[in-house]
């Protein structure tokens, strides 16, 4: 069973701490003083119009970090291109924009075939998404080729593959690029709000098993993975509704969480296997069922849904209409987990797991059957979290749980280990987080900034928001 | 199937530069959990941190043994830094916040705002930063060949980094053995077995923790030098995977050990090398993609892990006495 947390012994040497922790994060929000906007999602509507574009490289590879200026009546942005050498740049008035391409950022050894055709001009009308090329290769006149060295490719035999690039898609209707205004802060939050509310999902089922097993679940991404996975495959390939998609990946997630909990946490706890041999093995697991999702699936984008979203406008801010579902779903469910938890006998001898194990256990509670029930609920949140965060995202992919996971622990933690509800709210803070640091850092540093603010819980209320100082050591 | 060069391949993994900085890498992390029982998770945090920190200042203009101090440095005062919140709170807390911790260090660097400095997520290109470190070097230029194992002299993938790979890693292993049998090493010891025992002798616990969190983390940082050497600093490709694969090489050796880091690196390598080149002749392309072979890789990585943690946690040279994996 668990065991219980030795107690915190000095807090001497806090402050210090605090410090030095502070200076790091000044360092860290103090570099990106040139911010520039990442890729995201633009959905072209009545108020917007993208500008977007593809650059490969003369050999056809894609040109990853090429920058672009784009320049116009409504002001202007820059845009990067991502791994599949994409770029995209919203703007709200329509009109002739410049794009302007920074030759400086172009891979080595890459020239644009036409340099004459830089900067170039388009007309931009809203509703619509315009494009601007860029080829690159030789001039005309020159058979100039590429002057790569042939040993820094780096040898595939050997090189540890590709990690998630961080995060997985860019939600539909949030803002990416332009300073500070009222608007767009109420925008990122409504975002921030969503995305909290969906990581809540994933996060009761972590906080959950954690509390009655002990056991830090870094596999539970991949339950999330699996949710929209399923999703996608019974959307794209067996073509049925959304709805019923999502019922079927919920079903699915909570037979794994069933088939997991039998299989192996159920004998690894009769072996009295410890808890963190036992976090040892949930890494070998995540490690194994990422690697096999992207074995079936491959490395790319997976889109549960390929229509363009329907935008709805309340007030300032602009959300796609599957994110208001998605919002009223999530809502309704975390609702009913906690009437479950509150209300109902079941719900309470979990909590009494949580809180004691062995008490519970002297007081007639079949504490395995409590843990069994605890692995379904939460594999089943994890799974509807999945497609509600695939839906959200507007893609998934192999990789999208483990990209979440550190997200999740950043939440459990925020609310206190073991938590319910204190990863609920640890959840929609570490979402406004995320949504919100857009305003201030680069989007591709987003995650970052959650995962900064768990270490600083840990430094200043290691037992989180709703945690109870003895909990923890 | 043609045998004998697959034999060579995967007998060329046995001395591999990266097999020799998997090998370093796993003994810094044998500080930090085979002698001291911190579970450091973000291992690779530190490797990134140290490749960044000695690529960058080689760019800046610094000479060779500058900026190796550098990576160094960084690789310290992010021990440091992780060490000061978590040291106090339960070892699976450490493990949250350094596994956070190495990926906030892989946003950062991939992040469009430090192109200039990082080369954001294309990172930066192994010719712009390898030229200190191959003048360094005694030999002449040219390629060498021994027996069937042919590789160029100094540039690259060479010998030259090689030799000095396995030298630093000879060290470390020299370094280790020391260190488990000197007084500091068995107050290690006692903390992975019994802190409040230790502390009631009268030891800074605390201090002891940090000194070997740091000098785990500075012989990850030189790993991430050597890691880096023979390619590019990819912060993609040094992310978690590269913290699991090295708990899994730890685990397989013997976590405690003095040799169990390099015998696991060797032995995880070869055996990778040998089951993807076999499936690579043997598999036909309709049944397993290339690609697919890869991912089957990591797939059995990941499984080995598991069952050695459940099955084997003392791996092959280590005491199962020694070696008790738990909170604390």
């Amino acid at each position: 069973m668990r065991r219980v947390a030795t107690r915190d012994r000095s807090t001497a040497g806090v402050p210090a701490a605090l410090g030095v922790l502070l200076l790091a994060v000044l360092f860290l929000l103090a570099v990106p003083g040139t911010a520039r906007a990442a890729v995201a999602g633009c959905v072209a509507d009545a108020a917007t119009g993208c500008i977007n574009g593809t650059i490969r490289t003369a050999d056809q590879q894609p040109a990853v970090g090429v920058v672009l200026d784009v320049e116009g009546p409504g002001g202007s942005t820059q845009a990067t291109t991502d791994a599949e050498g994409r770029w995209t740049a919203a703007v709200t008035e329509a009109g002739e924009y410049t794009v302007t391409l920074d030759e400086t950022t172009l891979p080595a050894g890459e020239s644009l075939r036409d340099p004459a055709q830089n900067p170039r001009t388009v007309t931009v009308a809203l509703g619509s998404s315009t494009g601007a090329l860029f080829p690159l290769g030789a001039p005309a006149d020159a058979g100039g080729g590429s002057d790569e060295d042939p040993d820094a490719a780096p040898d595939p035999e050997s090189t540890a593959p590709a990690d998630s690039a961080g995060e997985v898609g860019a939600p539909v209707g949030s803002s990416d690029t332009g300073s500070f205004s009222w608007g767009r802060l109420a925008q990122q939050a409504s975002s921030g709000l969503v995305f909290g509310v969906l990581l809540a999902l994933a996060s009761v089922g972590l906080s959950l098993i954690y509390g009655t097993t002990g056991l830090s679940n870094f596999a539970h991404g991949e339950q999330v993975t699996l949710g929209a996975i399923v999703a996608y495959l019974a959307v794209q390939s067996f073509g049925l509704p959304l709805l019923v998609a999502g019922v079927v990946a919920v079903v699915v997630g909570a037979a794994s969480g069933w088939l997991q909990d039998a299989g192996i946490w159920h004998p690894l706890r009769k072996r009295r296997v410890g808890t963190t041999q036992q976090m040892i093995v949930t890494i070998g697991l995540s490690m194994a069922l990422q690697y096999t999702y992207q074995f079936f699936f491959g490395g790319g984008a997976l889109r549960i849904v390929t229509t363009t979203p329907t935008m709805v406008t309340l007030g300032p801010v602009r959300i796609s209409a599957t994110s208001l579902w998605s919002l009223l779903i999530a809502a309704v469910v975390l609702a009913g987990v906690a009437y479950f938890l509150l209300g109902t006998r079941v719900g309470r001898a979990t909590r009494a797991v949580s809180d004691n194990p062995a008490l519970a256990a002297a007081s007639g509670i079949t504490v395995e059957r409590v843990v069994r029930l605890v692995w379904v609920l939460g594999a089943a949140l994890a799974a509807l979290g999945g497609v509600l965060m695939g839906l959200y995202l507007n893609a998934t992919s192999w990789n999208m749980g483990g990209a979440l996971l550190l997200l999740m622990f950043a939440a459990v933690t925020l609310g206190g280990l073991g938590q319910a509800f204190g990863a609920l709210a640890g959840s929609i803070v570490i979402g406004l987080v995320v949504e919100m640091s857009n305003l201030v850092i680069p989007s591709d540093m987003r995650y970052a900034g959650a995962l900064l603010i768990l270490i600083l819980v840990l430094l200043l209320r290691p037992q989180g928001i709703l945690g109870r100082a003895e909990r923890i050591g | 199937m043609d045998w004998s060069r697959i034999l060579v391949n995967v007998a060329g993994e046995i001395f591999a530069p990266t097999t020799a900085a998997y090998a370093l890498a796993a003994i810094g992390l044998n500080v930090h959990f085979g002698l001291t029982g911190l579970l450091n998770m973000g291992q690779a945090g530190f490797m990134l941190l140290g490749a960044y920190g000695f690529a960058i200042s080689t760019i800046a203009g610094w000479p060779l043994w500058a900026a190796v101090l550098v990576a160094i440095a960084c690789a310290a005062a992010f021990g440091l830094l992780l060490g000061i919140p978590t040291l106090k709170l339960r070892g699976d807390y450490l493990a949250i916040v350094t596994i956070a911790a190495a990926e906030i260090v892989r946003l950062v660097g991939r992040s469009t705002a430090l192109t200039e400095l990082t080369g954001a997520s294309s990172g930066l290109r192994g010719n712009s930063y390898k030229d200190t470190f191959q003048d360094a070097s005694p030999f002449p230029d040219g390629t060498f060949a021994l027996g069937p194992f042919e590789y160029s002299m100094n540039a690259s993938n060479s010998w030259w980094v090689r030799i000095v790979g396995w030298a630093v890693v000879a060290l470390a292993c020299l370094l280790i053995w020391l260190l488990i049998r000197s007084p500091w090493g068995r107050v290690l010891k006692g903390i992975r077995e019994d802190e409040d025992a230790v502390r009631s002798l009268g030891k800074n616990v605390y201090s002891y923790k940090m000194q070997a969190l740091v000098l785990g983390g500075v012989i990850g940082a030189v790993a991430g030098i050597i890691y880096v050497l023979p390619r590019a600093v990819q912060p993609d490709s040094m992310g978690r995977p590269m913290t699991f694969f090295i708990w899994t090489i730890l685990l397989l050796g013997g976590a405690a050990t003095v040799f169990g880091p390099v015998l696991g690196s060797i032995i995880f390598w070869v055996s990778l090398m040998l089951i993807k080149s076999v499936m690579r002749a043997g598999v036909p392309e309709s049944v397993m993609r290339t690609e697919q072979i890869e991912q089957f890789g990591w797939i059995i990585v990941g499984v080995t892990l598991m069952l050695l943690v459940i099955f084997r946690p003392q791996g092959i040279l280590g005491d199962k006495k020694e070696l008790a994996i738990d909170v604390r």
